[in-house]
C-alpha cells in the first residue's frame, strides 16, 4: 500500500529531526581529516646531532618535485654548499623553493619524486588569502617548525595568539611528515 | 458618519495588522522551514545570522529589495510588474476573513477584517485569482521556461481546485452554511467536522498541498526540467513577492483547513473544565492549529520527492475528483434519507471512504497505467534500439 510507505517516510524523517546534527560547525569546532590527507607541503630535515638541535635539509635542489610537477607550481634554485657550515647534505641545497599554492593540485607527485624524502604532503590547508602573490610559499613558510599558512600565522602576529588550525588529526602525523607535529 | 469612519480606521488597521502578521510569520516560516528541512536531513539550518539564526530573515529581506531588479527585454513591463503584485494581493486578501476569535473579543472588536456569509466561497474564489498572478507572470516573461512552467501550474491549480471545491461541498450540506462563523458555531456544538468529513478533509489536505504549489505537487518550481518554471526570469523583490504569495497562501490554507475541519479558533470543550472558557480564547487556538498544519508541510516537503506531471493529473482527475464527488454524494444521500439516524453513522462512511482512498491510491495506479495504443513487440524494439 503506497500510502503505508509514504507514512514509514514520514516516520524516518520525524526521526531524524530529533536526532544531533551530523555537522561539523566547521571553524568553531575542528574538522577530523584522515592522516593521509594531502595539503600544503613541508619540507622535513635531517635529525640533528644533538636533541634540540635542527638537523640539515634534506631537500639536495635537484629539481625532480619541479620536473614531476603536473601544475608546474614549483620552482626550485640550487646553490653549492658552504662545506663549512652546510645547509643540506652533499653538493647542493636549495638556496628558492617555491611552490604555488594556486596552481598546485595536491597530487603528491612531488613526493613522489623526491629521492630524499624532503618534500612531503602536510596536513594544514586553510590557505584563503587576499592577493595572489601570497599564494607563492618559499622555503620559510614550508619548512618544519612552521605551523599554520600565511594568513593564519599573519593573523596570529596581528591578534598575539597563537595560530589555531582548524583541523585534527585521526592518529599521530604519517611517518613521513618527520617532526611535525599539529596542535 | 463619525461611526462609519471610526469602524473603516478600524477595519483598516485591522487589514494592516493581519498584513504584517501575517508577512511577518512567512518570514520566520522561511527560518523555520530552513532549521526544520536542515534538523529533518541530520544537519543544522542556517544559524550564522543573528542568535541561531534569527535574524536571517531580515538579512534575506535586505537582500531581496537591494538586489538588481532584473527585467527581460522581451517582457511585457506591465503585466511583469503586476504579476507578483495580483499573486500577494490575492493571497492577503482571502486571509482576512477567517474569524480568530468570538465577536468582540479583540479589544472589543472582532477579531477578523471582513465577514461574508459566503465566506468560504469568496476565500475559494479569491485563492484562485491566484493563478492569474503565476499564469501572468510566466506569459508574460517573454521566455520559453516561465511560459511552460506557467502553463502547467495552471493546469494544475484549476484541476486541483475542482477537488478542493468538490470536496468540502459534503461539509456545507451537513452545516448549512458558507459562512465561517457559522462553521465554527456548528462544529461548537456537533463536535469538530474531521470526525463526519474525513475523506473530505483527506481530500481537502492533498488538494491544499497542490493549491500551494508545495511538495510534492511543486511542479511549477520543477528544477530538473523547467529551471525555476514562471519564477525563472524575476529577480529581487518580485521574486520575494512570489515567495510570500506561495507561503501566505499556505498559512490561508492551514487556517481554512482548521476552520472547516479541526474547529477552528474554538479549543476543544473538555478544557473548560480545567480552565473556564479556556475554548473561547481568541486567536490561541487558530495560531495553534495553523502551526501545526504549517509544520506538516514543512514535514512533507522534507519527506516526499515531487511528482511527474502525468502522475499529478491522472492523481488529480481520476482519483481525487472521482472521490470528491463520491464523498458529495453520500453525505447527500445520508442528509436525505437520515431520518433519526445520528452523525457517527455518517462518520463510519467517511472512514470507509477514507479507507478506499488510501487503499486505491496505489491499487488504481496500475490499471490507469497502461497504456491505450500498445505497440508491437518487434515495432517497439526498433524503436528503442541505438
Amino acid at each position: 500500500m503506497g500510502v503505508l510507505e509514504i507514512a514509514k517516510g514520514m516516520g524516518v524523517t520525524l526521526g531524524k529531526l530529533f536526532q544531533k546534527p551530523v555537522t561539523v560547525s566547521y571553524p568553531e569546532q575542528r574538522a577530523t581529516l584522515q592522516p593521509r590527507f594531502r595539503g600544503r607541503h613541508v619540507l622535513t630535515r635531517h635529525p640533528g646531532q644533538r636533541p634540540g638541535e635542527l638537523g640539515l635539509e634534506k631537500c639536495i635542489g635537484c629539481s625532480l618535485c619541479a620536473a614531476a610537477c603536473p601544475a608546474y607550481a614549483i620552482y626550485v634554485e640550487a646553490a653549492e654548499n658552504d662545506p663549512a657550515n652546510p645547509t643540506a647534505p652533499g653538493e647542493r641545497y636549495a638556496k628558492v623553493y617555491e611552490i604555488n599554492m594556486l596552481r598546485c593540485i595536491f597530487c603528491g607527485m612531488c613526493e613522489e619524486a623526491c629521492p630524499t624524502g624532503a618534500v612531503v604532503m602536510g596536513n594544514e590547508f586553510e590557505m584563503a588569502d587576499y592577493r595572489a602573490g601570497d599564494f607563492v610559499y618559499a622555503k620559510e613558510d614550508m619548512l618544519v617548525g612552521v605551523t599554520g599558512s600565511l594568513p593564519q600565522r599573519r593573523e596570529a602576529a596581528r591578534s598575539g595568539k597563537p595560530v589555531r588550525l582548524g583541523f585534527q588529526l585521526e592518529g599521530p602525523p604519517r611517518a613521513e611528515l618527520e617532526g611535525v607535529k599539529y596542535p | 458618519m463619525p461611526d462609519l469612519i471610526a469602524a473603516l480606521l478600524i477595519s483598516l488597521l485591522k487589514a494592516v495588522l493581519v498584513v504584517l502578521g501575517l508577512l511577518t510569520t512567512f518570514a520566520y516560516m522561511t527560518l523555520i522551514e530552513r532549521r526544520l528541512l536542515g534538523r529533518m536531513q541530520i544537519r543544522h539550518g542556517p544559524n550564522r545570522v543573528g542568535p541561531m539564526g534569527l535574524l536571517q530573515p531580515a538579512a534575506d529581506a535586505i537582500k531581496s529589495i537591494f538586489k538588481e531588479d532584473l527585467t527581460v527585454t522581451l517582457a511585457d513591463k506591465l503585466v511583469y510588474t503586476l504579476a507578483p503584485i495580483v499573486a500577494i494581493g490575492m493571497a492577503l486578501t482571502a486571509f482576512g476573513g477567517i474569524p480568530a476569535g468570538p465577536a468582540g473579543s479583540l479589544f472589543g472588536e472582532n477579531p477578523w477584517v471582513y465577514n461574508l456569509d459566503a465566506g468560504i466561497l469568496a476565500l475559494l474564489a479569491l485563492t484562485s485569482m491566484g493563478v492569474y498572478g503565476i499564469f501572468l507572470g510566466g506569459w508574460a516573461s517573454g521566455s520559453k521556461y516561465p511560459m511552460l512552467g506557467a502553463l502547467r501550474s495552471s493546469a494544475q491549480m484549476i484541476s486541483y481546485e475542482l477537488g478542493m471545491g468538490l470536496s468540502i461541498l459534503g461539509l456545507l450540506m451537513l452545516v448549512g452554511t458558507t459562512s465561517f462563523h457559522g462553521i465554527v458555531g456548528w462544529q461548537a456544538q456537533n463536535g469538530v467536522l474531521i470526525l463526519f468529513q474525513s475523506l473530505g478533509f483527506a481530500l481537502f489536505l492533498i488538494s491544499s498541498f497542490a493549491e500551494t504549489n508545495r511538495t510534492p505537487f511543486d511542479l511549477p518550481e520543477a528544477e530538473q526540467e523547467i529551471v525555476a518554471g514562471y519564477l525563472t526570469e524575476y529577480s529581487a523583490i518580485k521574486w520575494a513577492l512570489f515567495q510570500m504569495a506561495e507561503y501566505v497562501n499556505m498559512i490561508t490554507a492551514s487556517a481554512v483547513m482548521a476552520t472547516l475541519f479541526l474547529g477552528g479558533w474554538k479549543g476543544p470543550q473538555f478544557l473548560n473544565a480545567v480552565i473556564p472558557g479556556v475554548s473561547d480564547w481568541p486567536l490561541v487556538w487558530l495560531i495553534a492549529k495553523i502551526a501545526f498544519f504549517l509544520f506538516l508541510f514543512i514535514w512533507v516537503r522534507a519527506t516526499l520527492p515531487r511528482l511527474r506531471y502525468d502522475q499529478l493529473m491522472r492523481f488529480g482527475w481520476k482519483l481525487l475528483l472521482p472521490l470528491a464527488l463520491a464523498n458529495t454524494v453520500v453525505t447527500a444521500a445520508f442528509l436525505a434519507f437520515r431520518g433519526s439516524g445520528g452523525l457517527w453513522f455518517l462518520g463510519v462512511l467517511s472512514l470507509a471512504g477514507l479507507l478506499a482512498l488510501l487503499l486505491m491510491s496505489d491499487r488504481v495506479r496500475v490499471l490507469w497505467n497502461r497504456p491505450t495504443v500498445r505497440r508491437p513487440e518487434s515495432e517497439a524494439v526498433r524503436a528503442g534500439g541505438d
